[in-house]
């Protein structure tokens, strides 16, 4: 069998930027629009800032806001948007209320046409309400039988203690007494354009979508209450967290460590120290507890950024009689690359994956408004993307090292696991103190 | 142009087709308008190949393809993918199993050196076979064993629907089987089917195209041909009488039903096939569509209901004997049969009534839009076209189908819908066991 080379890299492409064009108008909407013309397609976000709202209002009122309006039912809304090949929907988190839709791009006239008529006049239905009141606690007992679901749940609990970002999924009792009058409050409380985001992605020439933008939505006025968050308080560390999930096959690992939001002079070194780590398949964790030991499907670490502060997660199902040797190999991982400078060979594969994915992550019209409106979320644009790139890749291997020792020090993680207690807590007690805990609880 | 209709625009990416000396059919589909490329390999082996007693082998044999290659240790082609700054993965269908790397452009004689390298043959060795049925259970148990609604109704329908091995069994596979699965049977299995005359490449995206032709001839161009083996036919005949099972979901807390009726012949009769496709999205494409309408909004019966054609979603990638499928998760104590009976009433009302031409116009549009963002990656119009040049020699249908759908008839879906007898149908029950509280 004879071994070949393998053929070197060409000559890197520039990250080049798409055209922008930005407008605030007069009721205080941001609209942004940025040229794609590879598909006849248009992208639309709208992010609505939602911190500290009523948990289940708010989600409530996510899965309403297109339930009708007074000149339409939401079956006539919905047929209205197919017409143009469009469709929209609301999702809620701890930071946002984001509308999301796609549609041709000759329908976006009319897009935005009914995306008006919703902000200004969603009435939030008896019958409709109760409908989806109805869908909503079902989906959350669904949730509450997923172990990802569960272990996040315990996890954030542990993380945030009273911060606003402790608890993200309401109870079923709590949805129950959300009534139609309250969504109509909220909504004229927070529903409002001021600190509003606009994006409009895709074949359309930008200064033109800022006039179809404004035409259609200037009529949407008024200043709704700004949903400021605290800072979210920092990480403590304790004994690990055992969930209880009695006959369960698998243990949910979680580790939570501290992190920097993306404009810290740290972000850069810390997400390749990150990547080095277990951040993609080619790290240390993953080529350790997955292809050596076999451990494990999916690992995966990830630094999580929200509005008030940001963490990075380390996530593992593996099966229920490796949890011992697993949080092992995890541990053992981080304090490796916490305690010595990765090597450089290391740190070059992890930097031009950095690099690579962030031109892959921009290559399509939905992958360029992912990115631009996190960006816009928390007041950034899309240069940014430019100025990340140009220090990533001059990190050095001191400043990575040096990241590693301050974020990913096993010392500073808040550890939750889910799994059977019954057949995982003594192999657990080996590494360190244990608190259990019924699931739920 | 009638009234009330949106001109439904197509996609205009360019093709070229050709066939190296040794048999590998290659596509190239070039964009330049950013610095990314997409590289997919689709092999013409899927879940209905495996043999009896290797359930999940097609599957198990993929992961085996990432473990080093003639020129490569293990390990080192996800470095050389992602250290190029790229990413990579693999995937099993039942008449399939692609893989694929999307990277900037600047490397890509580096991911055609990758696939040439295992198409010439993957280092099949017994530790990396052991850790690999170790990670494909762990994998199992996360989709399926340890989830509610695991496998629900991807793996729970066909045994209902079909009574041949090919087309009923478990394509993720049994622990036993997976278990004994050995070296000689992974050597088989590449021997027969990974054969480059049984292969696809395509390569899309920032790409010069006598340059990549050039390329291709460098690294492919040795790969020993080996002819592709006679694919035999997996035809069953329709049911011929109403089929429904139900199973105990111990995770699961609601009850959820799926059914299946069988569809025409996608790739040899695809003019019969495509109102099939439509009629899925009128029945169940959002709150304006049939079945959301009256199943979720008016009666209550349903917390969601949604329908497709191929047992693993996609219409397109898939051959004879396939499905148009529908699924509902319902509230707590709903009553599946009452369920099933309102599909039959409103499948009923479309197949006697019709559907308007309003109502067909914006499912239309709405589909079209679906299918232009499917392309719109790189990746995602490089492996489909991939997948039509092998099961159909014409990728070039890709850029077509927004078309094609536009041009499905109201009559066409009235009579599609009116071969949905209940006679015909296989149902599965999901009963709940009680979930987690």
């Amino acid at each position: 069998m004879s071994v070949r080379t393998l053929p070197p890299l060409g000559p890197n492409r520039a990250l080049r930027l798409p055209p922008v064009a930005e407008r605030t108008l007069d009721n205080g909407l941001t609209v942004i629009a940025i040229r794609r013309p590879s598909v006849p397609l248009v992208e639309l976000r709208l992010w609505l800032p939602f911190g500290r709202a009523h948990l289940a209002r708010g989600l409530m009122l996510s899965q309403t806001l297109l339930s009708g309006t007074a000149e339409m039912t939401s079956v006539q809304l919905a047929a209205e948007l197919q017409k143009v090949g469009g469709g929209l929907s609301a999702g809620l988190d701890a930071d946002r209320l984001l509308v999301s839709g796609t549609g041709l791009v000759t329908g976006l006239d009319r897009i935005l046409e009914l995306l008006a008529e919703v902000l200004t006049g969603a009435t939030y239905p008896r019958d409709e309400v109760a409908t989806e009141r109805a869908r909503l606690i079902d989906g959350i007992r669904m949730a509450q039988s997923q172990p990802t679901h569960l272990v996040r749940k315990a996890l954030l609990k542990r993380m945030y203690g009273r911060h606003p970002y402790a608890v993200q999924t309401p109870e079923p009792e709590q949805v129950e007494a959300v009534r139609p009058a309250a969504l109509r409050a909220l909504h004229a409380d927070r529903v409002r354009p001021t600190g509003a985001i606009l994006l409009l992605v895709g074949d359309v020439q930008p200064d033109r979508a800022l006039d179809a933008a404004e035409r259609a939505l200037s009529g949407w006025t008024g200043d709704g209450t700004p949903g400021a968050l605290p800072p979210t308080p920092p990480l403590e560390p304790g004994p690990l967290l055992l969930v209880d999930r009695p006959g369960s096959v698998q243990s949910s690992l979680r580790l939570a460590l501290p992190a920097v939001p993306r404009t810290h002079p740290d972000h850069a070194a810390l997400q390749l120290a990150n990547l080095v780590f277990g951040g993609y398949f080619s790290s240390r964790w993953v080529e350790n507890i997955r292809e050596d030991k076999g451990y494990t499907y999916g690992p995966h670490s990830a630094i999580e950024h929200s509005v008030a502060g940001s963490a990075l997660i380390v996530s593992a199902e593996v099966a229920t009689e490796v949890t011992g040797p697993a949080m092992l190999e995890t541990l053992y991982e981080l304090g490796r690359l916490a305690s010595l400078p990765p090597k450089e060979d290391e740190l070059e594969q992890a930097r031009q994956y950095a690099l690579g994915t962030l031109q892959l992550g921009v290559s399509t019209q939905s992958g360029l408004a992912a990115v631009a409106i996190a960006y816009a979320g928390v007041g950034l644009r899309l240069e940014f993307l430019a100025e990340h790139a140009a220090r990533l890749a001059k990190v050095t291997r001191d400043e990575v090292a040096a990241a590693a020792a301050t974020y990913l020090a096993p010392a500073r993680a808040v550890s939750v696991v889910l799994g059977d207690a019954g057949r995982v807590e003594a192999p657990l007690a080996v590494l360190g103190p244990v608190r259990t805990e019924a699931a739920g609880s | 142009m009638a009234a009330g209709r949106s001109r439904i625009p197509g996609a205009k990416h360019p093709v070229e087709r050709f066939t190296l000396d040794n048999g590998l059919r290659v596509v190239l589909t070039p964009d330049r308008s950013a610095p990314v490329i997409g590289v997919a390999v689709v092999y013409d082996v899927g879940i209905r190949s495996e043999p009896e007693g290797r359930t999940g082998f097609a599957h198990l044999f993929e992961h085996l393809m990432f473990q080093g290659s003639e020129s490569l240790e293990k390990l080192a082609h996800f470095r050389h993918v992602q250290g190029a700054g790229g990413t990579f993965n693999g995937s099993t269908h039942l008449d399939y199993t692609d893989y694929w790397e999307t990277l900037p452009s600047n490397a890509l004689e580096r991911a055609l050196f990758l696939e040439a390298d295992r198409m010439r043959g993957p280092r099949l060795t017994e530790e990396n076979l052991r850790n690999q049925v170790d990670v494909v259970k762990e994998e199992i148990r996360v989709n399926v064993l340890n989830r509610p609604y695991g496998g629900f109704p991807w793996l729970r329908l066909p045994p209902v629907l079909f009574d041949t091995f090919p087309n009923a069994h478990d394509g993720y596979g049994s622990f036993e089987d997976l278990e004994s699965a050995t070296i000689a049977d992974a050597t088989d299995f590449f021997d027969r089917y990974y054969a480059c005359g049984n292969a696809v490449l395509a390569v899309g995206g920032d790409l010069d195209v006598a340059e990549t032709i050039a390329l291709i001839e460098r690294h492919f161009g040795d790969v020993p041909a080996r002819p592709a083996p006679a694919r035999p036919s997996f035809a069953e005949p329709d049911l011929t009488g109403e089929r429904r099972e139900s199973y105990v979901d111990a995770l699961a807390p609601l009850p959820a039903v799926a059914a299946a009726w069988r569809v025409p012949d996608p790739i040899e009769d695809f003019a019969g096939y495509l109102p099939y496709v439509v009629l899925a999205e009128v029945l169940t494409d959002g709150d304006a569509s049939r079945l959301v309408e009256r199943l979720v909004l008016r009666d209550r019966a349903v917390t969601s209901v949604g329908g497709y054609l191929g047992l693993m979603g996609s219409p397109f990638d898939v051959r004879d004997p396939t499905a148009l499928v529908l699924q509902a998760h319902l509230p707590p104590g709903g009553d599946v049969d009452k369920v099933l009976r309102t599909v039959d009433e409103e499948i009923d009302r479309l197949a006697t009534d019709g559907v308007a031409a309003e109502e067909l116009a914006r499912t239309q549009a709405r589909m079209a839009t679906h299918l232009l963002r499917e392309t719109d990656a790189v990746l995602g119009r490089t492996l489909q076209m991939a997948v039509l040049e092998q099961q159909r020699a014409d990728p070039g249908l890709l850029g077509e189908l927004p078309r094609l759908v536009g041009e499905v008839t109201a009559e066409q879906v009235r009579a599609a819908a009116a071969t949905l007898r209940p006679q015909r149908r296989a149902a599965v029950e999901v009963v709940p066991g009680g979930g987690a509280r």
